[in-house]
């Protein structure tokens, strides 16, 4: 199991390390910066932190020895001319539109085992770029940002929409599959060289009756795939739980999942494509946990049915929720990491069965990411 | 000559040198800044080449309203600053 836990905050990096008292903060990094993305590349050790400054805007930094020295990178940039559609009640056509400007690093991947130099970023206000060089330079992915129908995407929560889920089939570099707020799900099988919109069956409310099955809108708060069998693929939606075993070409909704389907992190066993985590918030227009108790559902079934979690979490006055890269699962698939909007943090060590609060006195949670380096100084 | 001078808030993140600065624009003072260190343009400026949102640029004292707009004109004594907007939490 996972020894070092990565944990993105408002207010700076902060990593964990697993020892016989537990974990503890072992070193802080960034303080005071918001780091709203991390990346441990497992090809060469690295660890990527994105940096969402609210004066001087998006910043990447890499480190290859476990934060003593931190390497400032390029950051994606949009090309001269780059805009997005506009939110407007002029019917034009075609829509009116406004500059595209990088306002955040939303998703960040290594592009595959056979690329090692390779990453994807994706960003808000939605366009995908890609490095060869390990962040080196960068290039927006122009099959998808030419796509007609990313004029109709529009922002969920953020201003703009935004890409934050990469899913890089594991058996396959060139087959990759996009989760978009609000922009549905993409997938491309060359690389990025062309793109095609998936996910028939998913079902978006916040639009008019007409529109609530159209592809190009859905708002995927959070897309996951499983290692093992990457046809399974589980969508934690505006609108709820939904369940693909076909690769994301069509999802079977969950309408059953514990207290609530609405929430925004998802989680999958790396070897079992059946199980998989959520963690419940009342529904859109009231964020917080039900009945004011953290829980977290657990599905071994494929969705057939869910456990609800709770052991060791805070079962009353609790109103944080857990964001959609507030929530990560390691190798192993039994170590699970839970990160709050107050900056609580829970570990498990046994599948969710219990949660051990780490603390509650970090900044707000935006991100948690287990290593795959063990600890040298392990004893 | 112009002077230019930035936040302290912008050296907790780079270098950013200081001074005597020979330009007869803003655009001008920005390209020797940027040529002195190419990281300081994604700090003070946005995708599209426009001053960013949160960052404000005062020439002997007057805000630069117009962010996309570094074409205007420095007299030969124009103290340049450039601040951070006050916001967060």
């Amino acid at each position: 199991m996972a020894t070092i836990l990565h944990v993105g905050t408002r207010k700076g990096l902060f990593t964990l390390k697993q020892n016989r008292s537990g974990w503890t903060i072992d070193r802080v990094d960034f303080l005071g910066d918001p780091v709203t993305m991390l990346m441990e590349d497992h090809c060469d050790n690295s660890l990527y932190a994105c940096l969402t400054l609210g004066h001087f805007g998006t910043k990447l930094h890499r480190t290859v020895d476990g934060g003593e020295k931190w390497h400032e990178l390029t950051v994606p940039v949009y090309p001269q001319g780059a805009v997005l559609a506009a939110r407007s009640f002029d019917e034009s056509s075609p829509p009116p539109t406004k500059p595209a400007n990088r306002a955040e690093i939303w998703s960040l991947e290594a592009a595959g085992d056979d690329k090692p130099d390779c990453l994807w970023a994706g960003t808000i206000p939605g366009g995908l770029f890609r490095s060869e060089n390990r962040g080196e330079s960068w290039e927006l992915n122009g099959p998808l940002w030419d796509r007609e129908e990313r004029m109709e995407w529009f922002g969920g929560g953020k201003d703009d929409p935004g890409i934050h889920s990469i899913c890089v089939d594991p058996q396959d570099s060139q087959h990759v599959t996009l989760g978009i707020s609000c922009g549905g799900i993409w997938e491309t099988t060359d690389g990025g060289d062309s793109w095609a919109l998936l996910g028939e069956g998913l079902r978006a409310d916040y639009m008019p009756p007409d529109m609530t099955h159209k592809l190009s809108i859905q708002d995927a708060h959070r897309l996951t795939q499983c290692e093992v069998n990457p046809t399974v693929m589980w969508v934690q939606h505006h609108n709820g739980i939904f369940h693909s075993t076909d690769g994301s070409k069509s999802y079977r909704e969950i309408t059953e999942a514990g207290p609530s389907t609405f929430g925004f992190a998802v989680c999958v066993h790396p070897g079992d494509e059946k199980t998989a985590w959520f963690v419940p918030a009342v529904k859109d227009q009231c964020r917080v946990p039900v009945d004011g108790k953290r829980v977290v559902t657990r599905t071994r079934d494929g969705g057939e049915s869910f456990e609800t979690l709770s052991s060791g979490l805070p079962q009353e006055n609790c109103y944080d929720i857990v964001f959609r890269h507030g929530l990560d699962i390691d190798q192993s698939g039994a170590q699970l990491a839970m990160g709050s909007s107050t900056g609580g943090l829970w570990i498990s060590d046994n599948g969710g069965d219990h949660w051990d609060g780490t603390s509650n006195l970090l900044p707000q949670i935006y991100v948690v990411r287990f290593s795959r380096c063990q600890d040298a100084t392990d004893g | 000559m112009p002077h230019i001078e930035f936040t302290s808030q912008l050296s907790q993140h780079l270098e950013c040198s200081i001074g005597a600065i020979e330009a007869t624009t803003l655009r001008e003072a920005f390209d020797v800044v940027f040529e002195r260190n190419p990281k300081v343009r994604s700090y003070l400026l946005d995708d599209q080449g426009a001053v960013r949102k949160h960052v404000a640029v005062f020439i002997n004292n007057q805000l630069l309203h117009q962010r996309n707009n570094l074409e205007i004109a420095l007299p030969p004594d124009a103290e340049i600053y450039v601040m951070q907007a006050l916001s967060g939490g």
